[in-house]
């Protein structure tokens, strides 16, 4: 209980440092660092289907994905970057307390309805779920990512090329 | 074979990248008009092969089980209609061919997304086909990349993200509930729970929030105006014609009707939003001077409508929902492509700096004229006929207060609607607009052809009744 609630901090403080950090840079280090904690979260609830895909695409592809971007935009002075800060902290002074109540409130609420079950159901085979259970949704996934590029791509690259 | 729908646009995607570029430049076009006559032509035969599971190339590589019933077809069927009236709209306004290009990858990549959405038979899997068509969406706004197009692509953005958080937490409670998340299964269990069950309750909620947010409904419209008038032309048919159909309206739909199933208490949510959304989408579209924004709240009204057929729970409801999405695709499309028109020619979208335009721009001023009677509910136009389900849909179930406000909101309808064709079309043509000629082919095609529809739809709804429209009803029940 004690380690799973220091990973809950630490799963707050990553998604916080995200939002909050000065540069986009550093937003894209704390999704992916996001990403990882919650892996593990994943992984101590034994769902390891999950937690693989997660570290993947979350982690691994989307990570690259948001440093590609950030390499073809054009980066913000340090007094840019001062006054962007300064003014995210006046807007959203809010998010921590929310994010706390919310915590509080889901912990309260799981305790009377026992939504979440300390210990998941594992498929025996993780081959078997994703190439015949949810091939579907694979098909899926392979277009979003492909999306993401165009995005990238059309947003992007072509800004880069007009400047 | 129908994973056709699927895989054959997201091949298509993948030729048109590779070398030689300048070749398949060339062919986008051809390849998805090709692509888009094929979906609608395939529905009017829904006994052949080509819908049957797991047979042909496709279904015999994979063993996906999809589903095609009776509101699948004819949501593909509007999907491969609005696709292809954007794609000519599109040759208008996006610029030189290797925006085009991209402009048309992106549009294959939401033809996928429409299409993996209705074929879904899983909430996951209809989750996951919803983002496909929203993340496109997106990158569709914002595609010209000026101030406001960014913007509005921005505010979709935040609150679809907010739609993908209520969807995926009630997606976890149902998986929780009933260990499943195929249509079938989830339904069965949810019919042996207690209805008060508070996970229940919570999970309906929630996706019931998700939806409205991806329909556009008030109070959860927010994003919906400056989406729509903030995106370029022809993404603006795209978003008002289709997009938001499938990804809210359709999904609600299928919801409802497929896995959740109505209580009175989601039904009294339905009817209340539905009502609302009507009559503030009315009042607001007569107070906008802005052609598009004008048209934006006008889809929040008429969306109302369908929800309030839905809301009524009955099989004749459904069929006035699902016959009145198909005409609000056909007449909201055209009405977007004849605002397009105006701007192209004019340069101008204020409705207040316009007039007399029918005069120089004589097929844009009919076909509008036509689609908003078709959407006031003029008889015999096809807009009529589903409304006059709905209304009756509501007196049978015993909701008499909402049927008339549906009556009433009618004359709202008719009223924003004749004060824009009074002020764009009639009236003394200014020496500003001697010189204004009709839109080029690519936009009046479009044009005639919804005309065409609407006409036709409408005359012939007697005969279409029995052959097509009252079957759609089936899908309650099974």
């Amino acid at each position: 209980m004690g380690l799973d609630l220091f990973i809950l901090v630490a799963l707050i403080c990553a998604g916080i440092w995200t939002v909050m950090a000065r540069s986009i840079l550093r937003s894209a280090i704390g999704l992916a660092l996001t990403s990882a904690i919650l892996t593990i979260i994943m992984f101590r609830l034994n769902s390891p289907l999950a937690a693989v895909f997660e570290l993947s695409v979350c982690t691994g592809l989307i990570s690259v994905l948001f440093v590609s971007v950030i390499s073809l935009t054009q980066p913000q002075t340090p007094k840019e970057i001062i006054e962007h800060m300064k003014l995210r902290l006046s807007r959203f002074w809010f998010l921590p307390i929310l994010v706390i109540i919310l915590g509080v409130g889901i912990i309260i609420a799981n305790a009377k309805l026992k939504v979440v079950s300390a210990q998941a159901h594992i498929e025996p085979d993780v081959r078997f779920i994703l190439w015949h259970l949810r091939q579907f949704d694979l098909i899926g996934q392979v277009i979003i990512l492909l999306t993401g590029v165009f995005g990238v791509v059309i947003l992007f690259r072509e800004a880069k090329k007009g400047e | 074979m129908c994973l056709a729908l699927i895989l054959i646009p997201f091949f298509s995607i993948i030729i048109l990248n590779l070398p030689p570029r300048e070749v398949n430049k060339r062919i986008a076009f051809g390849l998805v008009l090709i692509l888009t006559l094929g979906q609608m032509f395939l529905v009017f035969f829904p006994g052949c092969n080509f819908w049957k599971m797991n047979s042909g190339v496709f279904g015999s590589m994979l063993k996906i089980d999809l589903l095609v019933d009776n509101l699948t077809l004819i949501m593909l069927f509007c999907i491969g209609l609005i696709v292809l009236v954007t794609l000519f709209t599109s040759r208008q306004f996006i610029g030189p061919i290797e925006k085009q290009r991209n402009f048309i990858n992106l549009l294959l990549v939401v033809l996928i997304g429409m299409n993996g959405t209705v074929l879904a038979r899983d909430i996951f899997s209809l989750y996951v086909f919803l983002e496909i068509t929203a993340v496109a969406s997106f990158i569709l706004i914002s595609f010209d990349k000026e101030l406001l197009g960014l913007e509005g692509a921005f505010k979709y953005l935040l609150l679809s993200a907010i739609a993908t958080i209520l969807m995926l937490s009630s997606i976890a409670l149902l998986l929780i509930l009933t260990g499943s998340t195929g249509f079938s299964e989830v339904q069965a269990v949810l019919k042996t729970l207690n209805p008060n069950n508070p996970l229940l309750i919570l999970a309906v909620g929630l996706f019931l929030a998700a939806l409205f947010i991806k329909s556009g409904l008030i109070p959860f419209h927010g994003w919906l105006p400056d989406a729509y008038s903030s995106a370029p032309a022809s993404v603006s048919v795209l978003l008002a014609g289709i997009v938001t159909k499938v990804a809210g309206v359709y999904a609600l739909i299928r919801i409802m009707v497929s896995v959740l199933g109505f209580s009175p208490a989601s039904q009294a949510v339905l009817l209340l939003i539905g009502a609302v959304s009507i009559v503030l989408g009315a009042l607001l579209s007569l107070t906008q001077s802005d052609f598009k924004r004008m048209l934006a709240y006008s889809s929040i009204s008429q969306v109302g409508y369908i929800i309030l057929g839905l809301g009524s729970g009955t099989a004749l409801g459904i069929v006035g929902a699902v016959f009145h999405i198909f005409n609000h695709c056909v007449f909201k499309s055209l009405l977007f492509i004849n605002s397009a028109a105006i701007e192209k020619q004019t340069g101008i979208r204020d409705m207040d700096k316009l007039s007399g335009l029918a005069q120089k721009m004589p097929v844009t001023g009919l076909s509008s004229l036509l689609a908003s009677l078709s959407a006031a509910g003029i008889p015999p136009l096809a807009g009529f006929w589903s409304k006059l389900i709905i209304i009756i849909a509501l007196w049978s179930a015993g909701y008499y207060t909402y049927a008339v406000i549906g009556i009433l909101a009618g004359i709202l309808t008719l009223a924003y609607f004749l004060s824009l064709q009074r002020r764009v079309f009639f009236g003394k043509l200014t020496r500003e607009f001697i010189n204004v000629k009709e839109a080029s082919f690519s936009l009046v095609f479009p044009m005639v052809l919804l005309s065409v529809i609407i006409i036709g739809v409408g005359v012939f709804t007697p005969v279409l009744l029995d052959k097509f429209i009252l079957g759609l009803g089936n899908i309650l029940g099974g």
